[in-house]
Order: structure tokens, then sequence, then C-alpha cells
């Protein structure tokens, strides 16, 4: 049953049929999380004994981050997908991943310099997680590179999913740093050993926010997917009747 | 209205806390335009793709 779905997923116009009505069930409900999150993270948690109201960064910055990590893994995983089975689709969907992730990435080290400088006295350090964070976002930068540089279709999938792959061994470093290595940066207080450190109410709102990012990059990355799985299919009949669709149903689907 | 003021300022945090959030907003809306632009593009070269074919045949 589990092999069916996953062959059913491969082919080009069922999956652009199923995302196709996935994304307005994820975008909404994330949307409607975002907005309960982002008013309850800023205005109805209580403030951090220590840090002040200034712990609130963490509510963009904690998601930005899970997003980061959370995309290149499922980009890699894509990646490893469309490689050992010659899946084209999956080569889709880990392509979409590149952009969302990078500019995640950016955000969370963004934040997390704005949230540094109050707390710590100094917007960077060189500290293992800080630095592992930014070779991420290199990463995603090298992978948006070297989509961009190499014409040929299929080398450029192959090439990109090696580098997804291989680069994926930087997610548990990213992870683990803070207990590896003597960090600057602040243990997981979210989950340790799964029980959180945070009181209930500080928590809902960051678990409320995680699940708002996780399924908003989901929705952007089947939006994204759509579009390059229609600019892979050169000559599919499929296509025809799938654009028409679009244009009847104008913006309701995929958008 | 002074209770709004007290929010607002954050503490002493604000000039922290609210680029950290528009900064964040400002990226998802990015992201929202870059991915509908990317698909409207996408089906715009799968029409002209299938105009051309057509016009072959």
């Amino acid at each position: 049953m589990t092999w069916l779905w996953f062959n059913k997923l491969a082919s080009p116009p069922h999956f652009y049929r199923i995302a196709g009505r996935w994304i307005p069930w994820l975008a909404w409900p994330a949307a409607l999380l975002g907005i309960i999150g982002v008013v309850w993270g800023l205005a109805v948690a209580p403030g951090d004994y220590q840090q002040g109201e200034g712990y609130r960064i963490i509510y963009v910055h904690a998601p930005s981050a899970w997003l980061s990590t959370f995309t290149y893994t499922a980009m890699a995983v894509t990646a490893a997908i469309g490689l050992i089975w010659r899946m084209n689709v999956a080569h889709a969907v880990s392509a979409s991943c590149a952009t969302l992730g990078a500019s995640f990435t950016f955000v969370a080290l963004a934040t997390g310099s704005l949230w540094g400088k109050p707390m710590w006295g100094t917007w960077w350090e060189w500290d293992p997680r800080l630095t592992s964070e930014l070779l991420l976002l290199f990463l995603y930068l090298g992978y948006l590179g070297l989509r961009g540089a190499i014409e040929e279709q299929s080398r450029s999938d192959r090439v990109c999913a090696l580098l997804a792959i291989v680069g994926v061994v930087n997610v548990p470093i990213i992870y683990y740093s803070v207990e590896w290595w003597n960090s600057l940066h602040q243990a997981p207080s979210v989950m340790k050993f799964g029980k959180s450190s945070m009181p209930a109410s500080m928590l809902t709102p960051l678990l409320i926010m995680f699940a708002s990012g996780t399924l908003f990059a989901a929705a952007l990355v089947l939006v994204r997917a759509r579009g390059e799985v229609l600019r892979r299919e050169r000559a599919g009949n499929w296509i025809a009747a799938a654009i028409g669709a679009n244009a009847t149903a104008s913006g309701r689907e995929g958008e | 209205m002074s209770g709004f003021l007290t929010w607002l300022s954050m503490g002493k945090y604000a000039a922290y806390v609210w680029p950290s959030f528009g900064l964040t907003l400002l990226v998802v809306v990015l992201n929202i335009h870059w991915a509908r632009r990317s698909f409207r593009e996408a089906q715009a070269l799968a029409r002209r793709r299938l105009a051309m074919r057509r016009s072959e045949s």
C-alpha cells in the first residue's frame, strides 16, 4: 500500500494534482497558527526573569532555525530518492526547497544576531552553533549557484543531489554543537530528552510557531514543486488539461 | 495608552525585538511572492510550449 502511494507520487500528473489539493490545507492553517503564535508570543506570554522582553525574539528565531535544518533535510532526502529511484518529481521537490531554506537560514542568523547583541554584547561570535549555521547558508547558496550554473537538467539534478546529500552531515552538527563543544549559545530548551525546560505559558506559543512554520514551508515547497514539474514536463499530454484547469480555477489551485 | 507604549517599548529591547519580527514577516511575504511568481512563470512557459507544439502539428 505504501509503495503504491510512493509510486503514484512519482507520476508528475498525479503529484501535480495531489500537491494542488494539499496546498490550501497547509497554507490556511499555517497562516492562522502564525497569527495566533505571534500575538501569543508578543502580547500574552510572560516576560523572562533574566532576559526580560528581549527573549521574545525566540518566537521567530527558533522556528526559523528549525525551518533552515528541516528544509535542508527534506532537500537531501528528496535528492537521495531522486538519485536512487531516478525520480524526476523528487528532484523537482528537492530543487524547490533551496530558496526557502536559504532565506530562513538567513533569518535565523540575523535574528540570532539581534538577540546576541543585547544578551551577549556582540552581534557575532565564531561559536560552533553560529558557525555551523553559517555553513548551512553557504551550502544552500552553493546549491542554488550549482542549479543556476548547470543547464543540462539531469546533470544538474545529479550534481545538486550529491551536494545536498553530502551537506546533510552539517545538520546533526548544528543540533549537537551546543553539547559537543563549549558554546556561547544556550543548550536546547524546547526538547531536552523529551522534556522542555520552558514553562507551558512560554512553550505553547513557540510550539504553535513551529507548527505554523512547518506547514508554511510544506505549502510553499509544493507551490514551487508544481511549477518545477511543469518546467520539466516538455511533452506530457496532461499539461494542457492541467493548465486549462488552472485557467478556469484562476488562482484557487496552487496559489 | 501608556500600557500600549510600555508593550511597544519591549522593556529596553524594542530595537531588537521589532526588527526581528519585521525581518521574518518580510521574508515570509517575499517567499510567498517568489513561489507564486515561479509557478506563474512555469505555467506561462508550459502554455508557450503547448502553443508551439500545436502550431508545429
